[in-house]
């Protein structure tokens, strides 16, 4: 059967390609990025085909596809298994998607391109891997791995305080990962398996540790990755001082392995502490929401600005994981890939205009869009999609999220939460469009006179992004029809 | 009657939008007029099936035809279906809409002639036209909404659409924000009615709220939120503040905005969603209330605003309120009546004003003076419309107001007298911008005017007198619509003046009292205003002097763009909680981010000097280490 290991074929071949642009000296540097899009695209087709091949019919319920098995590490009953269901397709394709466009948003590099081609390609790998992982370990590793290549790009090709940010954001999900690391070992001594299927739902033994404080160790590693407040900082520091398609994969995928995590570890193997503690977990997301954007809204600098935002934007994931009903499970993982690629749009239009003009900050810019017209009606359309306009892929996460909540019967008071959430959208709409304001209107500079607009290459990747957002806008059950199908064992388990 | 032609009727303009954004804007960028045809074109089909779907509502006994609707989402007990309602309502409104807006951009080609944007202008307005006609005929409040913010979209590109001016940039995020907050509500009570009923489907709703199992406190919140989007969109007091603005954006735009698009939304919101508020008392109070003050308020700062545009926003402002005072106290076909009528005496006010724009480039009116004789054309159907506004018999607005008049006297006697005022300021404000707009003597012009116009003044092109002309008929005739009662009894609403023939109708009603105290209140207005700025028997100046302190609040609108904009956005939120926010996040959370790593990092450099290399030391520390051990075992042990 060829397609047994279609899922490790999606994973190792960003890293191939990496492999291949490492061992082929005299690949002139300008051919590097056309390597890297073949592997990408390859990729990206593969996912799709997953995608295409996906059983949506009910006995698939609950059952992972396209698993692959193989024993690893025997003494300790770890596995190389990976496997895809309704929640982590989606964050497959997203990824495989943004793999892609962060190939064509790198495409001006000249800073050592070799090894920065290497590098994203590795993150790819490394991300696409906690997705699609079923055992623990193999899911801690692929974790653990994205750390590297992410320092390295911060590192090298970042701007401003990039050694700062780039140590920040190491240290920051180290700390979080240890608690992790100590979440695993606990299930591990507990029930003796690795295995995520396994683990999912049967949790009946008796623990080392109470189930709470173990629900709590593998929260938290999750959480700094979302992030929740008060374990954001790291993100706007290493968000603004990532190179451009870094950011659009930290934003893009990366804070999603934070989201897919609650669901698929901390939720499915307690449902009961979910259920304890989402009162807790819920009001923690309307501070995500409210105060990220009270924040945004005091930025300068232009990056900054979208990186707060995702910050009140993750607010309505963890808002949906924890009203722990169908509707908002199903919204929340629509708004991750939302939020996926209309951020991701986001930073690769911030990364435009600051390429072209030089410059970041809200108060020296201004009338740009005269100069750059193209480039001000895609940040247009982005900014619309961020502050959820029906008929773009936010609006319908959003709006998916608020469905499932406010009708939530898990949580008491859930419909006083989700109003003070829904209220984020009108802050939401201040930002967006006091930034595009004071970025594209007023009277053209003579400052930026001359400056270009968006090339072919740049219209090709944001043309592509602004028709992803339209299609799952106008169409989400192209998403949800899939989704729902990870969601649904999920309700079994909660007894709701 | 084929299912698919009223989804036609706003697909063909969101057509025109694509096809003109995707392709002649980028690849016909040398043939600008193409847009505008295109435009024309689609909206004039929309508007031709738009007449051929009333007229088979028409005939339809029930006045509804049912059209199949699809399945957009399904996720356990979230079902969201998209369709169409074609009633009566959905009828007028699709009608109203489509003919207002194919004049406008008729219109538009004579003035926006020359602009860099014409292809954007055009693309804008197709989009702006089909999400309203989308709007009218959603079936369900998520498609409904969809449209809502699609208007809101709309009107925030075209407002914004000279987005050089810092004017108009602000003017159009002022309109979306301000908008949005309205609705906030509105999301919330989707949400709300979903939660208590699990359906979006309105006819659905309408059967609860009938039935009686949606009712109390519910249904009040529901309809409460409800209103609350219509407060945004409608320029309702407290939400008011972003209509005057807007007229920041193109004149053609403004009209429509004002007459068919937009502001129409809110009213048409709470109309299709009636039966909700007409279970809660509380709720159909708090709209009439809000109506009926929005009207005497905003007419209030329209009185002295020098600004012909203004003048025109914020009677816009008032007449909405008028027609949330008729849903309030008499019913849909009330507030849809006065809609219907006001729809086309307005888009003709604000295509009069650009008119006298496109020929003095001002739209000041101490700027302006006696046009009257090199625009006559402009100067007749203006004051047709002013008449209209006014009330005056026979022409259309008389007889909506008429109606709201006579049914607030029976609800509500405050809301009568204050509504009474309303028409007595409506009509002095509507002559005192014709008296000094068109009367006395020309009082020079600028050069600098939108879209470059100015000079000295001329009567506009043909193409855009005969939209004007057009528009001033049906000001004058729409109104007889309802002489014999057929449009309130097409909308559902049995009047006592149904039953008598047309003739009889039309001169009938002058014998009622109400229509002449109507009437000569009216009159009284125009009279003052007649007095104070055509024949300048009462000094305005004096006046104003006289009157300082109230003049002065008026003129800064009771300072609610100081309240909103300084006092709370920028005082209290930016500068206050958010500042606090941010600082906190800075200062306190990074803080103790870096204060932890330091902290390692110190106790490191504190632990170090124990690492001193020395063996003995080593040594000692080691043995005292086993014997504190030892004796700790033997202790506990």
């Amino acid at each position: 059967m060829s397609f047994n290991f279609i899922l490790s074929a999606i994973v190792f071949l960003p890293v191939i390609g990496a492999v291949v642009i490492a061992l082929l000296p005299r690949l002139h540097p300008k051919s590097v990025r056309f390597v890297a899009l073949l592997f990408t695209l390859v990729a990206f087709a593969l996912s799709l085909a997953v995608f295409y091949q996906f059983d949506r019919s009910l006995d698939a319920i609950g059952r992972m596809q396209f698993e692959e098995k193989v024993l690893w590490v025997p003494a300790i009953n770890a596995h190389y298994h990976l496997g895809v269901d309704g929640l982590s397709l989606p964050m497959v394709i997203l990824m495989t998607f943004l793999g892609v466009l962060a190939v064509l948003v790198s495409w001006r590099v000249e800073l050592r391109p070799r090894e920065y081609f290497a590098w994203l390609l590795f993150l790819e790998t490394s991300i696409l891997g906690v997705f699609c992982s079923l055992d623990l370990i193999l899911f801690f590793l692929f974790w653990e791995l994205e750390l590297i290549p992410m320092y390295f790009l911060i590192s090298i090709w970042g701007s401003g305080r990039k050694e700062y940010s780039a140590i920040k954001y190491v240290i920051y999900t180290l700390a979080g990962s240890a608690f992790m690391l100590a979440g695993i070992l606990t299930l591990y001594f507990a029930t003796g398996t690795l295995s995520i299927v396994e683990l999912t739902g049967v949790l009946n033994v008796k623990p080392v540790i109470p189930l709470a404080a173990m629900f709590f160790l593998l929260f938290i590693g999750f959480a700094v990755k979302l992030p929740v407040f008060p374990l954001h900082t790291w993100l706007p520091d290493a968000h603004t001082d990532a190179p451009t398609a870094a950011s659009v994969i930290l934003a893009g995928a990366l804070l999603k392995m934070g989201g897919y995590g609650m669901i698929r570890v901390c939720v499915s193997i307690f449902p009961g502490i979910a259920l304890q503690y989402a009162q807790l977990m819920v009001a923690l997301a309307v501070v995500n929401v409210l105060y990220g954007a009270g924040v945004t809204l005091r930025q300068k600098d232009l990056k900054r600005l979208i990186a707060y935002s995702s910050v009140s934007h993750m607010g309505y994931v963890l808002l949906g994981i924890f009203a722990l009903s169908q509707v908002s499970l199903v919204g929340a993982t629509l708004q991750m890939f939302s939020h996926g690629i209309v951020t991701g749009l986001l930073f690769a239009m911030v990364g435009l205009v600051y390429e072209k003009s030089h410059e970041r900050n809200l108060d020296n810019l201004g009338g740009l869009a005269r100069q750059m017209p193209v480039i001000a009606v895609v940040f247009t359309i982005a900014g619309l999609a961020s502050l959820g306009l029906p008929g773009t892929s936010g609006f319908a996460a959003e709006f998916i999220t608020f469905v499932g909540s406010f009708s939530s019967s898990a949580v008491k008071w859930i419909q006083i939460y989700t109003i003070l959430g829904v209220f984020g959208v009108v802050l939401t709409a201040g930002y967006i469009l006091w930034m595009l304001q004071r970025v594209f209107y007023g009277p053209p500079q003579e400052k930026f006179d001359g400056v270009p607009d968006a090339d072919t290459v740049d219209k090709v990747c944001i043309f592509t992004f602004v028709v992803a957002i339209m299609l799952v806008g106008l169409y989400p059950a192209i998403l949800t029809n899939v989704i729902r199908m990870g969601v649904e064992p999920l309700i079994i388990l909660l007894g709701l | 009657m084929s299912s698919y032609v009223p989804w036609l009727i706003f697909l063909i303009p969101l057509g025109s939008f694509i096809v003109i954004s995707l392709l002649l804007r980028p690849f016909f960028k040398q043939h600008p007029r193409v847009s505008g045809y295109v435009t024309i074109c689609s909206i004039g089909i929309s508007c031709l099936l738009s007449f051929w779907v009333l007229k088979e509502v028409i005939a339809t006994p029930e006045h509804r035809i049912a059209i199949p609707d699809v399945q957009w989402l399904l996720i356990g007990n979230l079902n969201v279906h998209i369709g169409l309602i074609v009633d009566s309502l959905s009828a007028v409104m699709v009608v109203v809409v489509s003919l207002v807006s194919l004049l406008i951009q008729v219109y538009s080609q004579g003035y926006m002639h020359g602009d860099p944007g014409y292809h954007r202008y055009f693309a804008f307005m197709s989009l702006f036209t089909a999400c309203m006609l989308g709007l009218v005929l959603a079936d369900n409040l998520v498609f409904l909404f969809l449209f809502w913010e699609g208007v809101g979209l709309g009107s925030y590109l075209l407002i914004g659409f000279w987005f050089h001016r810092p004017s108009a940039a602000n003017a159009a995020k002022k309109a979306f924000i301000v908008t949005r907050f309205g609705d906030f509500g509105f999301l919330a009570a989707i949400l709300f009615l979903f939660y208590h009923t699990g359906t979006f489907d309105i006819e659905e709703l309408h059967a609860i709220a009938i039935a009686g199992s949606l009712a109390g406190t519910v249904l009040t919140w529901a309809a409460l939120g409800i209103f609350m989007g219509a407060v945004g969109k409608s320029a309702q007091f407290p939400l008011h503040v972003w209509l005057p603005d807007a007229m920041e954006g193109p004149t053609p735009v403004s009209a429509l905005i004002h007459a068919a698009t937009m502001v129409a939304a809110g009213v048409f919101l709470v109309a299709r969603l009636f039966p909700l508020f007409e279970h809660s008392h509380v709720a159909l109070t708090t709209v009439a209330v809000i109506g009926g003050f929005t009207a005497i308020f905003a007419a209030s700062m329209g009185l002295v605003m020098t600004d012909i545009k203004r003048v025109l926003a914020y009677s816009t402002i008032s007449q909405l309120g008028y027609m949330m005072l008729g849903l309030g106290t008499g019913g849909i076909a009330l507030g849809i009546f006065h809609l219907f009528n006001h729809a086309f005496f307005k888009a003709l006010l604000f295509l009069g004003a650009g008119s006298v724009n496109h020929a003095t480039g001002t739209f000041d009116m101490r700027e302006m003076g006696g046009l009257r004789r090199v625009m006559p054309w402009t100067y007749i159907t203006f004051v047709v419309a002013s008449l209209s506004l006014a009330g005056i018999w026979p022409l259309s607005g008389f007889w909506s107001k008429d109606e709201i008049l006579a049914s607030a006297l029976e609800g509500n006697t405050v809301l009568f007298y204050l509504a009474l005022v309303t028409v007595f300021m409506t009509a002095f404000y509507m002559f005192r911008a014709v008296f000094l707009t068109f009367h006395g003597e020309y009082r020079g012009g600028s050069s600098a005017g939108d879209g470059g116009h100015g000079g000295k003044p001329h009567e506009s092109p043909a193409v855009m007198v005969v939209p004007m002309v057009i528009l001033g008929i049906l000001s004058v005739v729409s109104g007889w619509l309802n002489v014999t009662g057929a449009f309130d009894g097409f909308l559902g609403h049995a009047t006592a003046s149904g039953g008598h023939g047309f003739v009889q109708g039309l001169f009938g009603v002058l014998s009622h009292p109400l229509a002449l105290v109507s009437l000569m209140v009216a009159g009284l207005g125009i009279l003052l205003a007649y007095a104070m700025y055509d024949r300048r028997w009462i000094s305005a100046e004096t006046v104003g002097r006289m009157f300082r302190p109230v003049y002065t609040m008026l003129y800064r609108k009771y300072w609610f763009d100081e309240l909103y904009e300084r006092v709370i956005v920028v005082r209290f939120l930016v500068d206050g909680v958010f500042a606090v926010f941010a600082r906190f996040d800075a200062q306190f959370i990074d803080g103790a981010v870096n204060g932890v790593a330091s902290g390692v990092s110190s106790a490191g450099a504190a632990v170090r000097r124990a690492h001193t290399g020395q063996l003995q030391v080593y040594g000692i520390t080691m043995a005292a280490g086993i014997i504190a051990i030892a004796v700790c075992f033997y202790l506990f042990s």
